[in-house]
């Protein structure tokens, strides 16, 4: 009997893993369900005795079977029969927080243990909490879910503040256009995110957590439940219970996410107080983000720290697991040290377009990050080399598109999806999208002319003429600056970016 | 078991959970496939909190509605990584396809991101759609 590994999770079932498996049960293999190795383009991806046959159909099934006896079935077929590893596109990476992706069963605790899972845990628990602290500041990670905030720093926050209860909250609301890394994670290696989450409470001296699951995720939902039945004891005495979201792009915030957690409308806070003195239920918080929890077990483990900081540029220490999305020929996870250039990620890894056209702009970070003009390919990928561009990194996620995007188009969706997700709590965010998108649509329509209530004698402050591209796009930059400067939270604060940056560099769009 | 029979025992099946509201929307949604006027007062009551409480909650959330609609959902992704791969060109044909028999929902984001454009149906799935993949999947909802 021939053993074959299939990956199960969400994006490899999307693609028709499930009809290859059971062809290859109806040809008598036994079959392996593994995480997925995110190499999507390839997807469903099978293992045969140690080879890789990507793109793989139920009609293929005979002539993989019979390898390498039959030939290749088409030519330019990537993948066919080679060892997955040595692929370039997985020997270019550097693997910490999905150091496990491909090669183990998601929820078997024998192949966890196996590939040193535990062990941060057990290390931490045997160390003071102020020293586990003490390392993951010394590692340099910081916030994985957009802020970048120092995630020790965070930590040392809430053990220091007063408080019987504490909490741990993964959040898994992944939300943003073009990111799949938490959904990879949860669904492909759950128990590195149990595990992180455990040693942060032994650091902070939390004894419950959450992790908040956006219900897109059916998949990562029933996952994460059945990870964390079997995972109890080895957590134990820290509890855990996944709570799953109801359609709100806004929970992704975490205080936003708190109210949610808390049973309320997910309305965003005001800041200060802080969620690591006064989070969930008043209690000091810890809240980040999969990938943050998911790195720390890696660190955690005997020298993880320094290997961690060892790695990465400037401020941006360690790895980022980056996602190739959108209109890209090899799309799916890279997880990769911090200063690796835009133009290496979409052009040599990425290898350019799907559709085989020219390149005109990536969106980095989600429905809130900048579009970037191959111009700025030179950026390296860092958090501070972003912002002083104008742009961020947010969870990772890289949307490519090709020339037939149209920016004004795009720059008009971002204030729409403001004005669909905005939780209502401040102005410019709730009344700013909307009247965003108007402005963008007279921009688009070459300006206008006075209307009948501006043209009234009492009016004024009315100009009374015809308002011109040029007045409207300075009332567009106006209205950015109000909302970015003056909203509560990253979604209304940010949305500028998308629109200005595509405003900036793709003016004749909008003409 | 009469309606708010059932309500009450969903509410007393997350006795003990802290902040157990949205939990109890989920299961009152997924039951009867609305959270309707007279379901929110009973969780009200229920747990101590005012009407108008719980219909802030439930009016806030896109997975919650007032009215039950028995036809078939399907969510079509149409986040800026689906448009870059396509999906608004097959907007229309699902649309013709869905006709007032299926609810055709947008969606921001399943996760297929290197793959798309993509639907959801239930709890499935489905990646790489073209228009012949996704009218088919839209008239066998």
């Amino acid at each position: 009997m021939t053993a074959v590994r299939i990956a199960d999770d969400a994006l490899a079932l999307a693609c028709g893993a499930d009809e290859v498996a059971a062809a290859f049960e109806a040809a008598g293999c036994t079959v392996e369900r593994v995480s997925s190795w995110g190499m999507h383009w390839l997807e469903p991806l099978v293992e045969v005795a140690g080879l890789g046959f990507g793109a793989v159909t139920p009609g293929d099934v005979p002539t993989i079977l019979d390898y390498p006896r039959q030939p290749r079935p088409q030519a330019g077929r990537e993948l066919w029969g080679e060892p997955v590893e040595h692929h370039p596109f997985l020997a270019r990476q550097t693997r910490l927080t999905f150091e496990r992706a491909g090669k183990t069963r998601p929820l078997s605790l024998e192949d966890y243990a196996a590939t040193e899972g535990w062990q941060g845990l057990a290390r931490a628990r045997r160390l003071p909490p102020e020293q586990v602290v003490a390392e993951v500041v010394q590692s340099g990670l910081r916030g994985r879910g957009g802020a970048g905030f120092p995630a020790g720093v965070k930590w040392r926050t809430v053990a220091e503040a007063a408080g019987e209860r504490k909490y741990v909250v993964a959040n898994a609301d992944e939300g943003d256009s073009g990111t799949f890394a938490d959904r990879m994670l949860m669904e492909g290696d759950p128990f590195a995110l149990l595990e992180g989450m455990a040693i942060a409470a032994h650091a902070v001296g939390a004894d419950m957590g959450y992790v908040y699951v956006r219900s897109e995720y059916p998949h990562a939902i029933v996952r994460m439940r059945a990870a964390l039945e079997r995972a109890a004891p080895e957590i134990a005495p820290f509890r855990v219970e996944v709570r799953v979201g109801a359609g709100a792009y806004v929970c992704g915030e975490e205080t936003a996410l708190i109210n949610s957690l808390e049973g309320k409308r997910g309305e965003v806070r005001a800041k200060p107080p802080l969620p690591a003195l006064s989070g969930l239920f008043g209690c000091p918080t810890v809240v980040n983000n999969v990938l943050t929890l998911a790195a720390v077990p890696h660190i955690l483990r005997e020298g993880g720290a320094e290997r961690y900081a060892a790695l990465g540029t400037g401020r941006s220490r360690g790895t980022m697991p980056v996602q190739l999305a959108g209109n890209v020929r090899h799309g799916g996870l890279f997880e990769v040290p911090f200063g690796i250039t835009l133009a290496e990620l979409v052009y040599v890894i990425g290898g350019g377009t799907a559709s085989g056209r020219p390149v005109k702009a990536v969106q980095v970070g989600g429905p809130l990050g900048a579009y970037v003009p191959t111009a700025q390919f030179h950026l390296p990928f860092d958090y501070e080399a972003f912002a002083d561009a104008d742009a961020l990194i947010g969870h990772g996620g890289i949307v490519v598109f090709d020339d037939t995007a149209d920016m004004a188009g795009l720059a008009r969706f971002a204030m729409a999806f403001c004005a669909g997700e905005s939780c209502g709590k401040c102005t410019p965010c709730r009344i700013g999208s909307t009247r965003g998108v108007e402005v963008i649509d007279r921009i688009r329509a070459g300006g206008r002319l006075a209307d009948a209530v501006e043209r009234l004698p009492q009016m004024h402050n009315a100009a009374g003429t015809p308002r011109s591209v040029g007045d409207e796009i300075a009332l567009l930059e106006d209205l950015c600056e109000t909302m970015r400067f003056g909203s509560l939270c990253a979604l209304g604060g940010f949305t500028p970016y998308p629109v200005l940056s595509a405003l900036r560099h793709w003016p004749e769009d909008f003409a | 078991m009469d309606r708010i029979g059932r309500i009450d025992a969903i509410v007393a099946a997350h006795a003990g959970r802290e902040g157990p509201l949205l939990p109890i929307l989920h299961d009152v949604q997924a039951a009867f496939g609305c959270i309707d006027g007279e379901a929110e007062a009973a969780i009200a009551r229920a747990l101590n909190l005012s009407r108008a409480e719980v219909h802030g909650v439930v009016s806030f959330y896109h997975d919650f509605t007032a009215h039950a609609d028995p036809r078939p959902v399907v969510q079509l992704c149409r986040a800026e990584a689906c448009q870059a791969r396509g999906v608004e060109a097959l907007v229309g044909a699902a649309q013709a396809a869905a006709g007032v028999r299926v609810v055709l929902k947008t969606v921001y984001c399943l996760g297929m991101c290197s793959v798309g454009p993509a639907a959801r149906l239930g709890d499935a799935v489905h990646a790489r759609l073209d228009e012949a993949r996704l009218v088919a999947l839209v008239e066998g909802a």
